[in-house]
This record gives C-alpha cells, structure tokens and sequence, in this order.
C-alpha cells in the first residue's frame, strides 16, 4: 500500500477516471483538483472553480469520461473534457439545501443526487433544451439523504438518511430507460417507488453500497453497525454490532465480502455468508512497530513537570491514516473482484491499498 | 436603575414545534414495559446466584416506554446488582453476556453516572472498565446515539 498527501487540509470527496491515472479530490472547499499521476508524483493538472460552496461530492463516468460533482451551494455541475478544458453544465437539481452526495448510474445516462431537502434528484439529459432536468423522489423521506448508490441494473437507487433509515427506490425514468426487468427487490417499478426501507433508531446512515449482483445491499450507520439486507431471501437484514467506532464508508471487493471504514482510521473487511452470518474478518493496516525510545533525562524531568507523569503517553494514531477516513474507492479489479482500492480522509492523504497479498 | 420591563418569556417558545417538517420520533408501543421483575432478582441475590441475577435484572429493559418511574426502577435494580458483585466475578460475569445485553448493561453503567450515589460510581467505573475490554468503543458509541434509553 501507498500513501500520498495532499496538504493538510481533508479531503473530502475523491473519484477515480477510467484507467486510474487522475484522481479528482475535493480539499474541503469549493475547488475540485484534478492530478496526474507521473511515476511516483502527482501533478496537478486542472482546478474546477464554478462552484462556490464546500464541494459534498464527485463522480467520475468512467466511459464517457464526465465528471459530476455537487455542493453545498444547491448545484451540481457536469463536467466534460474539451479542446483540453473542463467545461460545466449545470444540472437543474431544483432544491433549497444544500446537495450531499452526487453517483452516476452505471450506464452513464443518469445521476442521483441527494440533498438536504428530504429529495433525490434523479438527472438525465435532455438534448432538446440541452441541459440536465431532475425528477424528485421525496417519498417518506424525513431527513437529509447522506449517501446513495445505484443497482446495477441502472435502475434501483438505494439512499441512506439522517433519519436513520436505509431505503431503495426506483430511479426509473421513463423518458430514457428501457422498461425494467423485476428484480427480488420488486417487480412493478415507477419512479420513486419506496421497494424497501429499515433502520434501527440510533444511527445516521453514511454509507450505502450494493453487491456486485445486486442481490445484497448493505450500510453502515453511526452506531457502529454494519448491516447487510439480502433481496433473495425476502430482503432478511442481519446487523452486525462491531466494537469499532461508527464507519463512514463501504465497499463490495466480492459478492460476499464488504469494506467499511471510517472513524477508526482504518478499512475494516465484513464477510456475508447468508441470513444471520455477518463477520469481521480483518483489520486491513499496516501495523507500525511503536518504538519505545529510550528517555533522555530533559524529557523526563519535562513530562514530570507538565504532565506528571514519568513517561510520556503516546498520542499518536498507529494507523496509516492519521484521521478519519472519508471514502472508499475501487482502484483494480472488476467490481465482483476487487484487487485494489483507495481511501481519503480528513488528514488529506490518498491512500492505495493492495487486497492481494 | 432601569426596570426591565422587556419579557423574555419568548425565548422559552418551542419555535420547531411549529415547523410542519418536524421531526417526529414515532413511539413504540412501550406501554407494557414494566421493567424487570424485582422479586425474581432479588431471589437470585439472596440465593447467592449473582450470574442469575445479573441475567434477571437485564430482562425486560423499559426502553420503549415513556414511563420515567419504570426506568429509575429498572435502573435502581440493576444498580444494585452491579453493587453486590464481587470485583472479582465482574470479568466473568461480562464475558457471559451476550452483544445486545453488553450493549445494554454500558447504557445502564452511563445512566448510573447519571445520579452519583455513595461508592456507585466507583463501583460503575470497575464494570465500565471490563464492559468496554470486551465490547469495545463501539457500545459507547451505541449508549450515545441510542434513541431508546434505559
């Protein structure tokens, strides 16, 4: 694994282009930075200024090479590559909060984003007028959406809430989709129907993924929970309640195995081995030895006099990620068999890791 | 001198409860929550059967009731069994706890430190110790976010 800093500032949002040679991260304001990676350097090669609120979310489309991201100024823009310059459109999100989370469906031809308004703009291109229109879902939503993440049939969208609830939705856009063959989730889908919804009270949702199938969907939330709802089996949740602190973020590397990470500065791998049988399988970090340095008599007598104590504690975090962790991200490997990924935190590092050992 | 003359009394007007997005907790049906059974527990103490005790007191928690005096009963109780534990068997006794109980003796060690009475909080901080070796940070974190309290 490897670790790259960009400044001391978070890193709030990070996405990866297609062959995983640029990297586009957010330092927690209102610019986007697009670097490029030359040997073991990254050159920063593009600024994206158009918003002017913290930038909440990037999304980059691997195949038609765009590029999403929302703000906290209630925009979202999409940007394409020409004559060597990121040009934006603005998409017509149509909310009076600020955007939180921004994905591209798989086939490129929509977006979510979610957004402080209790909505889900879901955006699809209208080449008539020539700009991006949105359609809401707002069904039962009662807080903030914090995380959404599509199904790979690019049509069910599942979202995670302040509310404490898990929900999947049907993004189907009638305009452009091809009509939807049922899934275990449902079968009849218009748009914005509710298909599933469960939470237990306690937690934010922050992180929601599905499997690479589909059938699985799982979220974290801020009690510390993992969770996973299996579609075959009657949508059956099982939770897991981890002795970790509350994970931000998740990721399938396989259909049965899941990465979450967050507040405990570290990716943690989950394995799903049917209803009932969620696990903890690993820490995945590279432990640092903690040297014991021999103590020179000034900073005895110094921790004696300031601390009052004879050695002094160590405060330092032992993980790789010196803060919390932000987001995860595939880096090599098709999406049913990771080999591997990246996180961000909010101690402005990038790191890669490898999950072949 | 100038009199104050100026109400304050506004400052006190719940001003969300006008807000027609407000967020309403739904409630449970929690009515028949009555808590342990005192009389069950306290056979088990005077029985010398601690483990059972413990078991007993952690039965029925009154979580979803609104009902305060059922909570400081329950929280009572509980309390007086955490106190009759040798320091001892406090290892122990954690260990045989299954997670949803683990998570639910850390809510009533929190709600312990709550209302100090005499030695309970030392007594509290020896359990919370051994609670937190074997459950981790990650049941604290469930005690602060938890909407249904003991």
């Amino acid at each position: 694994m490897s670790l790259y800093s960009f400044g001391t500032d978070p890193i709030s949002c990070h996405a990866w282009n297609q062959d995983r040679t640029q990297v586009a991260i957010s330092p927690n304001n209102n610019l986007v930075q697009i670097y490029q990676r030359s040997d073991n350097e990254w050159k920063k090669i593009h600024e994206l200024t158009e918003h002017n609120g913290r930038v909440t979310g990037i999304d980059w489309a691997p195949t038609s090479n765009r590029l999403v991201t929302c703000a906290a100024d209630r925009n979202a823009y999409v940007w394409s590559l020409r004559d060597g310059a990121w040009k934006p459109t603005l998409v017509l999100l149509r909310i009076n909060r600020a955007a939180t989370c921004v994905k591209w469906s798989p086939r490129e031809n929509k977006l979510a984003v979610g957004s402080g308004s209790k909505i889900i703009s879901v955006c699809y291109f209208e080449k008539e007028n020539d700009w991006w229109l949105s359609k809401h879902i707002k069904k039962s939503i009662g807080s903030t959406i914090l995380s959404l993440a599509w199904h790979p049939n690019n049509v069910l969208l599942a979202a995670g809430s302040s509310d404490f609830q898990c929900r999947v939705f049907s993004g189907y856009v009638k305009e452009i989709d091809d009509k939807p063959s049922p899934t275990h989730w449902g079968t009849k889908i218009p748009f914005g129907e509710l298909l599933f919804q469960s939470g237990e009270k306690g937690g934010w949702v922050h992180g929601v993924a599905f499997s690479p199938s589909g059938r699985y969907l799982a979220w974290v939330d801020h009690n510390s929970c993992v969770s996973v709802a299996d579609s075959a089996e009657d949508k059956a949740v099982t939770r897991l309640s981890t002795e970790y602190l509350p994970f931000l973020s998740l990721l399938f590397v396989n259909e049965c195995q899941l990465l979450a990470a967050g507040h405990d500065c570290a990716p943690y791998l989950f394995s799903y081995g049917g209803s009932g049988k969620l696990d903890f399988e690993a820490k995945i970090d590279v432990q640092k030895e903690t040297t014991k340095t021999a103590l020179s008599a000034m900073s005895h007598f110094r921790n004696l006099d300031k601390k009052g104590a004879k050695e002094s504690e160590r405060s330092d975090v032992t993980t790789l990620h010196q803060n919390s962790i932000s987001q995860l991200s595939i880096v090599d490997g098709d999406p049913s068999d990771v080999t591997a990924f990246s996180s961000t935190g909010i101690d402005g590092a990038l790191v890669i890791w490898s999950l072949k050992a | 001198m100038a009199k104050n003359t100026v109400s304050a009394r506004f400052r006190k007007v719940d001003v969300d409860e006008y807000d027609e997005n407000k967020f309403v907790d739904e409630e449970e049906a929690g009515e028949g929550q009555q808590g342990p059974d005192e009389g069950e527990v306290d056979s088990a103490i005077r029985g010398g059967n601690m483990m059972g005790a413990l078991q007993a007191a952690l039965k029925n928690p009154p979580i979803n009731t609104k009902n305060q005096s059922a909570k400081d009963r329950a929280e009572h109780l509980v309390l007086k069994v955490l106190i009759s534990f040798k320091a001892n068997d406090i290892e122990k006794a954690v260990q045989s706890l299954d997670k949803n109980n683990m998570d639910l003796l850390m809510k009533y060690i929190y709600k312990g430190f709550e209302s100090p009475s005499d030695n309970s909080s030392a007594v509290l901080l020896q359990w919370h110790e051994k609670a937190l070796a074997v459950a981790g940070v990650g049941s604290i974190v469930r005690v602060l976010t938890a909407r249904k309290t003991v």
